[in-house]
């Protein structure tokens, strides 16, 4: 899984709609409804925040989990190689998801 | 710490030479890891030391060094404990004291022999990542690996010999709280130190290697002239290796082409911005390649070593979590919390606190009694027992505040308060970590405002700072019960269960949040303006509070309390009553106080009329003086020395400046001695309360004499709103010391301190001045 691209081709299994597949492109993770599993293709945000996102295993290819909002609806709670990490909406938007069955390995 | 000689033997077989050269020097040895991935745990258990251990991220921030034994008959290493950082690219300042420590940038501490990567087995994946970092610096390295009690309890099964296999360096498990795998892993330490630095097991792409290779070999020239000894033969190392050296320089190429900035060094700046720039043209996001490997490699590694016996189940943390950082539920556990706190610790001390204030009642009583009267008696009772114990009447409060705080920072709670109330943070422009750091100021200010070195942005951390002293701590809890027990303790209770006192008490930790956070505001939309500050913040899971961590925190916390009350308290009290004693009165009305005090008031008995003559303009203040004697005869021969001592004429100095916040002159006298430490107010006014007191008369608990005392006209110094008034003011105020110190030296310069004690001194001022005059207006008295 060295480059998003990769994950995307790894991912879509024999079948799966282009549609389906844009639709999918299009979500980050501060969108993604709650209890979804997905999986990480790629972090955009400024540098800095994107590589603390990475060094904490926020990678392409990496399965997340929304678990919930904070009371006022930001942060958010995520679940990411087995710990939990809050984040805001800002830094959530950021990260580009992919849900569907394919994601667990 | 070694009973049994066995894990060291074999290293002595193995590598003779070597021992027998650490047996001269001592090794230097540091603890890197993730934030919260129990490095000080281990540290304490190696040394034997005590550092705060908490069950949140960013506990430790700043290196600490003990003694370790690595075996009996070697010299102890030295062993350092640092900050947590997830990875070697530093953003924060703990990070930066960190990083430094490990690839030996600093002068002043030795550069590592040998590196124990911390490793949390239930969160192994990311904390590889370091790890992996630490094994391309090429220094020697062995893993510890923490928390294997709990991945054993979450099923987690890994397999420590395949993990060291693939990494190639030792990994050693331990439980530092029982003391296990602490012989192995100072076997491991000792072979590691003198065995060859292991190697990473990843490569780049074929674009970036050619890259690292051409940058390397910009500092090769000096050896590849055919001679083969370095400029870096000086190094104590008994071979300097070609290979290890070779390998040294791709780490360097590696840092700085892969940095955030440009290096350093002139030479070379261009070769890098060229090198990025081409690969730059080949994949826009060429920075994230070595992120990429790293992990790919890691997946890989955690595939061979890591079985998970039950995936998918809800951890305890997740059920708990359900109720506390629920949308409804969350934030009323979090308010219920604080009150819930607030009136334990009110209600539950007051016993103790009845025993310690009686205690120091007789202690004095005994103290007048067996000694003969005179200064000295005076001094030790009405200053030294007075002031000091005033102060530490307090400790229960100061114990039971700190176990609570112990238990919600232990448990895991305080990063979910982070996560409940980031949203407030995020509205006035504040950092997400700026959350801990502020929680950390309901203790104490102090470490608070270290904590604030995990914030990366300067000016975030700069903001967080200038308000961190608005967190109501401690040392303000004194002041507080003061003025709730003597105003407010006998009145009903709100709801059967709280007390007024308590509901005044928390309005007042409020007030403190909310100016708090407009300040703030104000702050980053000024001068400290900066874009929209980040969160990234680990919430780990929760444990069931360790009660040796919670004795910890609570011993080293209240020890820091009794300390204060036995050298700042003691020496101001001392002083005060110095300045509350002197000059003597010459009182006209037969003294009794026997040989002592008349050979005093003959030496200073001339200075009120040197000073009537000195100062001319004093004429018209002598009759004026004359005249509140008479209307003060109640008050007698007491009242009238403390008038005219130095301190009774501070007092009065400065009363018009505070005569409009309700607070006469006496408590001027506290006010001016609390800009030292804030529970001086308490021992001061036990001071001035108490000076001059007949001896006969059983001498009264502080809140009595607060109570009891009377203003120039008859009337009762302090009101309920009087102490209201004084409350707010000791809510915005900074007076603190220590505070200022440590602002000084966090912001390394004078101009940010100084700033924060005006602007808090201003606010102070202004809200106690709305307090009173409005309260008045509203016709409280
Ligand atoms: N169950 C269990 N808990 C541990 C172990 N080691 C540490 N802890 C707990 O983990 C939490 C963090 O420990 P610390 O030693 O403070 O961690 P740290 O790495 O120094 O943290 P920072 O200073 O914040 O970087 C504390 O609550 C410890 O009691 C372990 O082996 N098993
Ligand atoms: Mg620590």
């Amino acid at each position: 899984m060295g480059s998003p691209d990769n994950n995307l081709t790894d991912m879509n299994v024999p079948g799966a709609r282009a549609a389906e597949a844009g639709r999918r492109m299009g979500t980050t993770l501060n969108t993604l409804p709650h209890g979804t599993e997905a999986r990480v293709v790629s972090v955009d945000g400024e540098s800095a925040v994107a590589r603390r996102l990475m060094e904490m295993g926020v990678v392409p290819g990496a399965p997340v989990c929304v678990i919930k909002a904070a009371p006022l609806g930001d942060p958010i709670e995520v679940r990411v190689r087995g710990y939990h990490l809050a984040l805001r909406r800002t830094e959530a938007q950021t990260i580009r998801v992919v849900t569907g069955d394919e994601v667990k390995p | 710490m070694t009973t049994t000689l066995k894990s060291p033997a074999p290293v002595l077989e193995t590598a003779p030479t070597q021992a027998g050269d650490a047996a001269t020097r001592p090794l230097t040895v540091a603890l890197a890891g993730n934030p919260n991935a129990g490095k000080t745990s281990l540290f304490n258990a190696l040394t034997g030391l005590r550092q705060k251990v908490a069950n949140y991220p960013g506990v430790t921030v700043e290196r600490k060094d003990g003694h370790w034994q690595l075996a009996p008959d070697l010299p102890d290493a030295q062993l350092i404990d640092l900050p947590g950082l997830y990875s070697l690219d530093a953003n924060s300042i703990d990070e930066q004291i960190a990083r430094d420590v490990i690839t030996g940038r600093l002068t002043s501490v030795p550069k590592p022999d040998c590196i124990i990567a911390v490793v949390d087995a239930t969160n192994l994946e990311r904390n590889l990542y370091l790890a992996t970092q630490l094994l391309e610096t090429g220094r020697p390295l062995v893993v510890a690996l923490t928390m294997i009690d709990l991945a054993e309890r979450h099923k987690l099964e890994i397999d420590a010999a395949r993990l060291s296999d693939a990494l190639g360096v030792p990994v050693v498990p331990v439980v530092a709280k029982l003391r296990q795998g602490l012989d192995a892993l100072a076997a491991a330490v000792l072979r590691a130190a003198e065995s060859a630095p292991p190697v990473a097991g990843w490569r780049l792409s074929a674009e970036a290697e050619r890259e690292l290779e051409a940058l390397a070999a910009l500092d090769a020239p000096v050896n590849g002239d055919g001679i083969t000894p370095t400029v870096a033969a000086t190094t104590d190392a008994a071979t300097t290796d070609v290979a290890t050296d070779a390998s040294a320089r791709r780490y360097g190429a590696l840092v700085e082409l892969y940095a955030e900035e440009l290096p350093e060094e002139a030479g070379h700046q261009a070769a890098v911005a060229s090198a990025r720039a081409r690969l730059a043209e080949g994949n826009p996001r060429w920075w994230q390649e070595p992120l990429l490997a790293r992990y790919n490699w890691i997946e890989g590694v955690a595939r061979r070593t890591v079985r998970d016996h039950k995936p998918g189940r809800t951890r305890r943390t997740d059920r708990i979590d359900r109720f506390v950082t629920h949308r409804f539920f969350g934030p009323l556990i979090l308010f219920a919390l604080m009150l819930l706190i607030l009136q334990t610790i009110f209600s539950w001390a007051q016993l103790p606190m009845d025993v310690i204030d009686g205690g120091f009642g007789r202690l004095g009583e005994l103290v007048r009694a067996t000694l003969a009267p005179g200064l000295l008696t005076d001094l030790l009772v009405d200053g030294v027992i007075a002031g000091v114990g005033g102060v530490l009447v307090f400790l229960p409060q100061i114990l039971l505040l700190f176990f609570f705080i112990s238990l919600l920072e232990d448990s895991g709670y305080m990063a979910r308060a982070a996560f409940l109330m980031d949203r407030l943070m995020r509205g006035v422009g504040l950092h997400g970590k700026a959350f801990m750091p502020l929680l950390s100021s309901f203790a104490c200010a102090i470490p608070g405002i270290m904590a604030t070195r995990t914030i990366e942005n300067p000016k975030d951390r700069l903001a967080t700072i200038l308000i961190a002293p608005f967190m109501s701590c401690s040392a303000r809890l004194p002041v507080y019960t003061l003025m709730i027990a003597a105003f407010f303790s006998r009145q009903e209770k709100l709801l059967g269960v709280l007390s007024v006192g308590v509901v005044i008490i928390m309005a007042m930790y409020l007030l403190g949040i909310v100016v708090a956070v407009a300040v703030a505001w104000v702050l980053k939309h000024t001068i400290l303006k900066s874009p929209p500050p980040p969160l990234v913040l680990e919430l780990p899971p929760y444990r069931m509070p360790n009660p040796v961590n919670v004795l910890q925190t609570i011993r080293s916390r209240s020890w820091m309390f009794v300390r204060r009350a036995g050298t700042v308290i003691l020496a101001i009290s001392i002083l005060l009553w110095a300045l509350v004693t002197f000059p003597r009165v010459n009182a006209a009305t037969g003294d009794a106080d026997g040989g002592a005090a008349a050979a005093t008031a003959n030496a200073t008995g001339s200075a009120p009329d040197e000073r009537a003559t000195t100062a001319g303009r004093d004429e018209t203040v002598q009759p004026a003086a004359g005249a509140s004697n008479v209307a003060e005869a109640v008050d007698g021969d007491a009242g009238e020395q403390i008038r005219q001592s130095y301190a009774g004429r501070l007092g009065h100095l400065i009363e018009p400046a505070i005569a409009p916040l309700g607070f006469d002159w006496k408590m001027g006298i506290g006010l001016v001695a609390s800009f030292a430490a804030r529970e001086t107010l308490v021992s001061t006014l036990s001071i001035v309360y108490n000076v001059g007191e007949d001896a006969t008369e059983e001498s009264n608990s502080l809140i009595e004499a607060v109570r009891n005392a009377r203003r120039a006209d008859g009337s009762p110094a302090w009101t309920p709103l009087v102490a209201v008034s004084m409350m707010v003011f000791f809510v915005l105020a900074c007076q603190c010391m220590s505070t200022i110190a440590i602002v000084r030296r966090e912001t390394n310069s004078w101009r940010w301190p100084l700033f924060m004690v005006s602007y808090m001194l201003l606010l102070a001022y202004v809200a106690s001045f709305i307090t009173y005059q409005g309260g008045r207006l509203l016709g409280f008295s």
